[in-house]
């Protein structure tokens, strides 16, 4: 019984965390289709942030919820402004530089902390669930995980800006002729989306360890999970979250997390052979 | 696009040029060096190679693979697995082409017959090279053996048998005969690619680049082409992988991981998508580079991850195309002839 939970447990967790890993780049790849292959290290940034700012005294919900976002934020704002806004619409273009971005950034943070694995601890302690100890903090993520999902759906489909945003992503011309101007929006969008991976990275750090090249653990599964969510970029990561976390959390526990690493990377590109359009191509079509 | 201006002007001479000085390194190359220098020599020959599968598949057939070194390294470690349980050669080199070509089979399938556009392309290919890098680094246990050969995890392969005569396993290749090996299949490949390309199926395959909607209208099955190329790419990679392991005795997880695979994407980049001749240069530059850098103090703050990106951005900002067709086309505009002494002098040539 005990074992039932604490799988069930387990499959929340690899879910939440999966779910916060993707919610940036749902925004910054699903909705602007902005190839952001510095994903990781935007994770990495917000990751770093925390562990610097706990270190120096500051409390550790405000380094997460707080400092994280804000710091990797403003990182991509200028990141958008220096780099890639030249490239808006020229995809592999954009790869490219991104992932030059992404090493630069990798490179940056070896230079100022050294290659060495950081992080800080878990708030909040742990409770017993029979024979097994938990930590309390997982739980809270999961928690964090759907808070924040409602807010992104909530602010894209209930407020001015999201309206702004959805509509500027669809026909910016038409944007424009209202008013509008798109390279603001899609600086402020991209600035959220960044935002919102630094979060999810400052988050996740009581959680793994931290060193600059970890950026590379969520990268691939991070776009391969928006990928195959598909057009509705929202919905889809959620349920492609809960697709893939449940998988990779299932094989892990039967065996080692490379093995899960590597059936969830199997699962996904069988998937898209059978739905090129992903997940929200075939159903839920009319969702965000 | 700027591949147009290469197609058109296939040119003889410079092909020519391309074979003289590629002959000249082949027959001086023991002459000129000495040993150790030699042994560099052949270094950069099997990553020259691996530069080469890229530029052809990204450069000619519009596949853009992030995961090039999954092949390098899956042909390395065919060759080391199947040279350690053969006691021989001549098997383990054909095994490290068919086995990283067939697997690249078995992804195109899936990746190319499910539609999935370059950049769910990029990611898959990514992903996999560095799942690759991930299993293998696990399988440092007792129990991970294929025949007589433990794969080691981290630590890797070592004492893996060089090159022997065909069916004498015990004379084995000397470096200099290591080398004439090498370079000759270098040459080889790129005339065989230059070969391709002019064929029937090389001209389909850089029409799909094109124009894949047309390709498609005009009857071809793009599928089919783009999981062939990507095939014979992962081919020539598995070779480049077989020559640097046997070269080095060695082979550890290291060829999965992010480090290479990054080099390949900017080999081309530097040396220009949409030639052959351009990313083998660009692996030597780099490669040079980064030896250089490596012995001077006052740089001991960069390192690899901090100059790879720098170089990605400023060639992705300021010389997109890459040294070669950017040089091509300063000298084309400031010299007056049509084929300046120049621009070969330069690496151009054609190509």
């Amino acid at each position: 019984m005990d074992t039932v939970a604490l799988l069930i447990i387990e499959v929340l967790n690899g879910i939440s965390s999966l779910a916060l890993t993707c919610a940036g780049l749902a925004i910054i790849f699903g909705m602007m289709r902005v190839i952001n292959f510095a994903h990781g290290e935007f994770m990495m940034l917000g990751g770093y942030t925390t562990v610097v700012a706990t270190n120096a005294g500051v409390n550790i919900w405000i380094s997460m919820l707080i400092l994280s976002p804000l710091v990797v934020g403003i990182i991509g704002i200028i990141s958008e402004r220096l780099l890639i806004r030249f490239f808006y619409g020229r995809l592999v273009d954009t790869l490219i530089a991104t992932w030059g971005l992404s090493l630069l950034l990798i490179g940056i943070v070896t230079a100022i902390f050294g290659n060495y694995i950081t992080g800080v601890s878990a708030p909040l302690g742990n409770f017993a669930l029979g024979q097994y100890q938990l930590s309390i903090y997982r739980l809270v993520l999961i928690g964090l995980a759907v808070l924040l999902f409602v807010g992104i759906y909530f602010v894209f489909t209930r407020t001015r800006l999201g309206l702004i945003a959805r509509g500027t992503m669809q026909n910016p011309d038409q944007a424009a002729v209202l008013g509008i101007s798109p390279p603001r929006v899609y600086m402020i969008t991209f600035g959220i989306g960044a935002a919102l991976t630094g979060l999810a990275g400052g988050l996740l750090a009581p959680i793994s360890q931290i060193i600059p090249t970890v950026g590379f653990t969520y990268v691939a599964q991070a776009f391969i999970t928006v990928i195959t969510g598909g057009t509705g970029a929202i919905t889809g990561t959620i349920v492609a979250s809960g697709i893939f976390g449940t998988v990779r959390q299932l094989v892990t526990y039967e065996t080692t997390p490379i093995i899960g690493g590597v059936v969830l990377l199997i699962v996904a590109v069988v998937l898209l052979r059978l739905l090129p359009q992903g997940i929200t191509g075939k159903i839920f079509r009319r969702s965000l | 696009m700027k591949i147009a201006l290469d197609l058109k002007s296939w040119n003889t001479r410079g092909l020519i040029f391309v074979g003289v000085v590629m002959l000249a390194l082949l027959f001086a190359g023991p002459e000129v060096f000495d040993l150790f220098v030699l042994l560099k020599v052949i270094l950069f020959v099997s990553t020259a190679m691996l530069a080469l599968s890229m530029g052809f598949i990204w450069g000619f057939g519009g596949i853009l693979c992030f995961g090039q070194s999954a092949f390098f390294g899956i042909g390395g470690y065919a060759y080391a697995i199947g040279v350690i349980n053969m006691g021989e050669s001549t098997v383990p080199i054909l095994l490290s082409v068919l086995v990283p070509a067939a697997f690249a089979m078995l992804l195109g399938y899936f990746m190319f017959y499910g539609r999935l556009s370059d950049i769910y392309l990029a990611v898959v290919t990514l992903a996999v090279t560095l799942i690759f890098y991930a299993f293998i680094r696990s399988t440092s246990g007792e129990e991970y053996v294929i025949g007589n050969a433990r794969l080691m995890g981290f630590n890797g392969i070592s004492s893996i048998p060089v090159f022997n005569w065909p069916g004498f396993p015990n004379s084995p290749l000397w470096p200099d005969d290591i080398f004439y090996v090498a370079t000759t299949l270098l040459i080889l490949v790129y005339f065989g690619l230059r070969i391709l390309l002019r064929s029937h199926f090389g001209r389909v395959v850089v029409a799909i680049k094109e124009n894949e909607t047309r390709a498609e209208y005009l009857g071809y099955d793009v599928r089919f082409y783009k999981m062939i190329a990507f095939s014979i790419g992962a081919g020539i990679a598995g070779l480049a992988g077989c020559l640097f392991v046997s070269f080095n005795n060695f082979i550890n997880p290291d060829v999965f991981a992010l480090g290479l695979a990054a080099q390949i994407i900017m080999w081309v980049l530097i040396g220009g998508v949409g030639t052959l001749v351009g990313p083998m240069l660009g692996s030597l530059a780099l490669q040079m580079l980064y030896n250089w850098l490596g012995t001077q103090t006052f740089a001991s703050f960069l390192n690899t991850y901090l100059v790879f990106g720098a170089i990605i951005l400023i060639f992705v900002l300021a010389v997109p195309q890459g040294l070669q067709p950017t040089a091509r086309l300063l000298a084309l505009r400031f010299l007056p002839f049509t084929r300046p002494p120049e621009e070969k002098a330069r690496g151009g040539g054609d190509d």
